[in-house]
């Protein structure tokens, strides 16, 4: 009898990875992806993928208006990445804060647009950032509750709320459409700045740092010295587990899903009232899918977020800034971040197993 | 409403209907094997791009296009680029082991980029001026069965509304059919299901768990990328649209794979349910541009009342394959 032979390449599992080494790895899987897109950027343009990463890093950062848009949008991303985060390490899918956005910024467009004249700015933003939470939060329990009671799978139950959600958009669009035929709100309250966001220190967009930022840390706070925080862990690990030690899981996964709608919803009212200050169905503009991927490849570590929303950001723009350059279109962006993506969900399997060679011994 | 308009339409719901009943399809023979994959609308961007494209190529400088050389290319095309997109998420969920909904996202975004960044600009940059045009291979996949499709029976176009489609109309319903039959009545189709079912099992009954889910995902993108490519040939009539239908229409596909719970023939009739609850509005009187809006709602409720009473109801029968979403490594048994 012959034996079979043993296969060229097997996996292991690793007991731990340093974690620089886990770091170098995740380094080289960007670095990697950067070739890629130069690659393919190259194959476009013709163009030098030098010269276009320093073309992108301009349209970044190459003026100071650049880079408070690229701040300010970074921080929209980071913002629904941290509602994300609790549901994601709860193993509860909600790919609906697109909606749970939508919602949240129906409800600032609408107040700003009703109580603009008679109620002052601080109460108004006030008014405006409460009842953008409860809609976002109202949209995140609704699956919550059928996940918690009847096991309906979340995955699907939120992707469907968000064409709900986007519908309502468009009806609310086409009622307060201004002016009349355009098809869009237009900016609400132009000459009066009613329910804007104030400028700190003369910057348009520091408000938003400030909310988001806070919003980070109490996040990050919350999921690892709460109490809350370690149930949450516990449910996302084991269900059985959790019901052993006590936790009652319905409770955790609806209280969970209302907090990360509610942000998600807060994320709508950062939105409208600190950015764009008008709503239509792009007012989330996909934002709410890439934000899974920041808070999945964070592993819901609220500071690594900020970096890679910061680094999916300077990749939008600087797409942008080639696309109009050399005249392209700017879906550009979506084709780098897609590579780049691949490469990092790819990397982690780098760090969680190692190839053994055959013959290698399997010791070390 | 009078006779012609509803024929008018019953007809839209059918052309509207087959774009998603492929993309449906291709995700229920995927998520057959275990794996949710959310890159259905990229996969049918990329699927609608690639037949265009390579007719594109054909068409542009050639005086005289042959139909069928034509309709070849763009459909092996179409069907090799959007198993391609499942051949990327197959390799990262499957061997690389990563998670199956983040890749499923990053395919969306990476296949409607690359679709748009090229759809968009194709004719510009192979020297041509304005939208992207391929009209003989759109003029062969609008063709109609001559004879048929003009058929009336007391004046009432019985014809037209049974067989004044192009050929991939007839071709979704046959592999409806089709896809019925491999998954009920023969051997490969049982394994499959098992291993959407419990793969464990199935590995150790001695099925190869890791090939079944590669030709199952990358065949399921394929037969999506179908209603890509019937979206752009056909639906648009052989152009490029970059206002992100496709990715809609991609979403609503997958509602459809719930909708029929999980069955290929439960998506022909669903699908063309799902077509006339999307036009509907046109035909109700009394909407206005805002109300309008609000019956555009209706497929994804449908959907959404579904999934909640096939949940309530536990019929064992209707419900998603039992390892859907969940990935399988031999070794964490």
């Amino acid at each position: 009898m012959k034996l079979s032979k043993e296969p060229l390449l097997r996996i292991a599992k690793r007991d731990e990875i340093a974690r620089p080494k886990a770091y170098a790895i995740r380094i080289a899987a960007v670095l990697l992806s950067l070739i890629v897109s130069g690659l393919f950027i190259f194959a476009v343009t013709k163009l030098n993928p030098i010269a276009v990463y320093e073309a992108m890093f301009d349209g970044a950062f190459g003026s100071e208006r650049r880079i408070w848009v690229t701040i300010r949008d970074a921080m929209m991303l980071l913002c629904i990445g941290v509602g994300l985060a609790p549901a994601f390490k709860m193993r509860f899918w909600n790919v609906g804060a697109e909606g749970q956005i939508l919602m949240g910024g129906i409800a600032t467009a609408g107040l700003m647009r009703m109580l603009g004249t008679s109620i002052p700015t601080p109460t108004l933003l006030c008014i405006m950032a409460v009842v953008s939470l409860v809609a976002g939060a109202l949209w995140g329990i609704v699956p919550a509750a059928f996940k918690a009671y009847w096991n309906t799978n979340e995955t699907l139950f939120t992707l469907m709320m968000n064409y709900v959600a986007i519908q309502l958009t468009s009806y609310c669009v086409a009622l307060w459409e201004n002016p009349k035929g355009s098809n869009t709100v237009g900016v609400i309250n132009q000459a009066t700045q009613a329910g804007w966001f104030p400028k700190i220190a003369d910057q348009s967009y520091l408000l938003n740092v400030i909310i988001v930022m806070t919003l980070a840390v109490g996040m990050f706070i919350y999921l690892k010295y709460s109490k809350q925080g370690y149930e949450i862990t516990v449910v996302g690990d084991s269900e059985n587990t959790a019901r052993y030690a006590g936790i009652s899981v319905k409770k955790v996964t609806i209280r969970t899903m209302a907090i990360s709608g509610a942000i998600c919803g807060l994320a709508g009212f950062v939105a409208v009232a600190g950015a764009s200050h008008t709503i239509s169905t792009s007012t989330a503009g996909g934002r709410g899918f890439t934000a899974i991927i920041v808070a999945w490849l964070a592993k819901f570590n609220t500071f690594v977020m900020v970096l890679i929303s910061f680094l999916l950001v300077f990749l939008e723009k600087g797409a942008i800034q080639i696309a109009s350059q050399f005249n392209l279109n700017d879906f550009a962006a979506d084709v780098i971040t897609g590579i780049i993506l691949f490469f990092i969900l790819g990397s982690e399997f780098f760090i969680n197993y190692r190839l053994i060679l055959r013959g290698k011994e399997a010791g070390k | 409403m009078n006779v012609s308009q509803i024929v008018q339409l019953l007809q839209s719901a059918v052309v509207f209907g087959t774009v998603i009943m492929f993309g449906a399809m291709g995700e229920i023979l995927t998520e057959k094997s275990g794996n949710l994959n959310l890159g259905v609308p990229g996969i049918m961007y990329l699927g609608g791009f690639a037949g265009l494209a390579a007719s594109f190529f054909y068409e542009f400088g050639n005086p005289d296009p042959n139909p069928v050389v034509c309709l070849i290319i763009s459909f092996v095309a179409a069907f090799l680029a959007a198993a391609l997109g499942g051949l990327i998420y197959s390799f990262l969920t499957i061997t690389l082991r990563a998670n199956q909904n983040v890749t499923g996202l990053t395919l969306t975004i990476f296949g409607g980029g690359l679709a748009n960044f090229f759809g968009g600009s194709l004719n510009t940059m192979a020297g041509g001026v304005g939208q992207i045009s391929v009209a003989v291979s759109s003029a062969t996949y609008r063709t109609t069965i001559p004879g048929l499709a003009s058929l009336t029976i007391d004046d009432f176009p019985i014809g037209s509304l049974l067989f004044g489609y192009g050929f991939m109309v007839f071709l979704a319903i046959i592999t409806a059919v089709a896809m019925h039959f491999f998954l009920n009545r023969t051997r490969a189709g049982l394994n499959l299901r098992s291993v959407g079912e419990n793969p464990a099992t199935a590995d150790a009954a001695g099925i190869n768990v890791t090939r079944y889910k590669y030709l199952a995902t990358c065949v399921g993108a394929g037969i999506s990328g179908m209603g890509g490519l019937y979206y752009t040939m056909d639906y648009i009539k052989g152009t490029w649209a970059n206002d992100g239908t496709i990715e809609a229409l991609g979403w609503l596909a997958v509602a459809l794979v719930i909708f029929a719970t999980w069955r290929p023939l439960n998506a022909i009739w669903g699908s063309y349910l799902f077509g006339l609850l999307y036009w509907m509005y046109l035909y109700i009187p009394g909407l206005n541009r805002s109300t309008m809006e609000l019956f555009k709602m209706l497929p994804y409720v449908v959907t959404i009342i579904v999934l909640i009473t096939t949940s309530l109801r536990k019929k064992r029968e209707d419900q998603p394959p039992a390892a859907l979403g969940i990935p399988y490594f031999r070794e964490e048994r």
